[in-house]
């Protein structure tokens, strides 16, 4: 892509720039920053990126991949402030799913060990694994203030707090699973997945592509199992006490 | 002197949630195989005294007994089995009647029979046929009785009651009233009882809590509502009874 090229791609911030003045949708503020944020953000990590993949040291792959699973990790607690410890239960689940995947993928020598196949790998896998977690605690804390007295009930009968839970803990497990299988069913057909168009757009052969998107959502569905189910198993415990009573105040969000 | 033997004893239990005192320094008995009966207004801590009978609530300070032993040291599902609750929604699980009835053995990985569900249904006064209904489909009244029978499946001998019949009409509140006798007298059971009906408290319950702001103000036979000696139980019940 020339640099002129490029250029001219602002037309598509401009248009929505016009739409939201004309109609007064009051985004242009918004549709700046944006823009901006997505220049500097996706420069910086080209650079860094291109710096990695020159040096060839698996410090700064590592560095890296911490990196983004530290920036996960940021993102996805807001949602479960309500639950003791959210921070280090999320950490261990990225670390847990990143470690597993990358694992079998380098173990079984799916992709070569380079920075060029482990790091943008590592982005989907970590990043589905973010929104997966905040998906789960979204719905888990929902189905916790909605069906309280339903725990509470099988906690009274002399159920054990993992008795009392269980239905509120699947229930979220599926619901966050859902949308990562259900996108599956269509891939295709509704939609060239991002990765994929990209590599075609890049000039790779197509049926090469459409392998590596199949290694890829194949990951994510493990991605996506392993996090809910284990981020789910981490913090259902913290909501009782020893004497296997449910604590009040920390399932309000 | 105390001339029951008592099932559940407080002793300067105090409770604190959230930097609020719900309980202010109890001590107090329920005696064993009789009606006990909570009264006081709302916010006076009476849930709170029934849910740390059943273990779902743990004193700040102070000690519970139970049968002699404390709370803290029975194993808090042991506790539960033995210390029924029914609480006052009567929350029920999705599904028929008998998943209801069968909930409490199935928590303990054991099977209830489609006999023994027919019995203890039979005990609150519903026939067979509602086995197969729809849980979250029935009237008021007949969720209470589910929720009671459903806790009578684990032959607790002592049974709490929290506002039971506050949400039915005249009639379903007779038949609990009936049911919660004729359980005592069949099987002997230690109930606690919470209810804002005087009435009905002074002609089911043999003994009765007077609870106010936190406080155990007055406690003895249930004639104690009929003749406070406290002035704040006597103005109490005279609110009640108009």
């Amino acid at each position: 892509m020339t640099p002129l090229s490029l250029a001219l791609t602002l037309i598509f911030v401009i248009i929505p720039l016009l739409l939201s003045k004309t109609l007064r949708l009051g985004l242009e503020k918004d549709t700046l920053i944006a823009t901006v944020r997505s220049i500097i953000q996706l420069f910086a990590v080209g650079y860094i990126l291109k710096f990695v993949f020159e040096s060839d040291s698996w410090i700064y792959i590592l560095l890296m991949v911490a990196l983004m699973i530290f920036a996960a990790v940021q993102n996805a607690r807001k949602k479960g402030k309500s639950i003791p410890g959210i921070t280090w239960k999320i950490t261990v689940t990225i670390i847990a799913v990143e470690v597993l995947t990358q694992g079998i993928l380098l173990g079984f020598s799916i992709v070569p060990p380079e920075a060029q196949y482990i790091i943008p790998i590592s982005g989907m896998i970590v990043g589905n694994s973010m929104v997966l977690s905040i998906l789960f605690l979204n719905r888990f804390t929902a189905e916790m203030e909605a069906h309280r007295d339903r725990v509470e009930l099988i906690l009274s009968l002399g159920g054990t707090p993992k008795q009392a839970i269980h239905a509120q803990l699947t229930d979220a497990i599926k619901a966050s699973m859902i949308p990562t299988i259900e996108s599956q069913k269509t891939m295709g057909l509704v939609q060239l997945p991002g990765m994929m168009s990209g590599q075609i757009i890049a000039g790779a052969d197509p049926v090469q592509a459409v392998q590596f998107q199949l290694l890829i959502l194949f990951l994510l569905l493990t991605t996506a199992a392993v996090s809910s189910i284990l981020l789910g198993f981490l913090s259902y415990p913290s909501l009782f006490n020893e004497r296997m009573q449910l604590l009040r105040e920390q399932t309000i969000d | 002197m105390d001339p029951y033997t008592p099932a559940i004893h407080f002793r300067s239990v105090s409770y604190e949630s959230g930097g609020k005192q719900i309980l202010k320094n109890i001590t107090g008995s329920y005696p064993a195989g009789k009606i006990t009966t909570l009264v006081g207004p709302s916010g006076a801590g009476k849930t709170t005294v029934l849910k740390m009978c059943n273990g779902l609530l743990s004193p700040t300070s102070g000690e519970i007994t139970v049968d002699g032993r404390p709370i803290r040291e029975i194993e808090p599902t042991t506790l539960r089995r033995h210390v029924g609750i029914a609480l006052q929604d009567a929350p029920v699980i999705k599904g028929t009647v008998w998943d209801n009835l069968a909930l409490p053995a199935r928590l303990q990985k054991k099977e209830l029979s489609r006999k023994d569900a027919e019995g203890w249904l039979e005990d609150v006064g519903l026939g067979k046929e509602y086995l197969n209904a729809k849980a979250t489909e029935l009237s008021g009244g007949q969720r209470q009785k589910v929720s009671i029978a459903r806790t009578l499946v684990n032959q607790s001998e002592i049974l709490l009651l929290d506002e039971i019949t506050s949400a039915l009409d005249r009639t379903s509140r007779r038949e609990i009233e009936e049911l919660i006798v004729r359980i005592n007298r069949k099987y002997g059971t230690t109930i606690l009882w919470i209810t804002h009906n005087l009435e009905q408290a002074i002609s089911i319950g043999d003994y009765a809590w007077v609870l106010m702001d936190g406080e155990l103000i007055e406690t003895g036979e249930s004639s104690l509502l009929v003749h406070p000696a406290d002035p704040r139980v006597a103005q109490f019940v005279k609110g009640g009874s108009e």
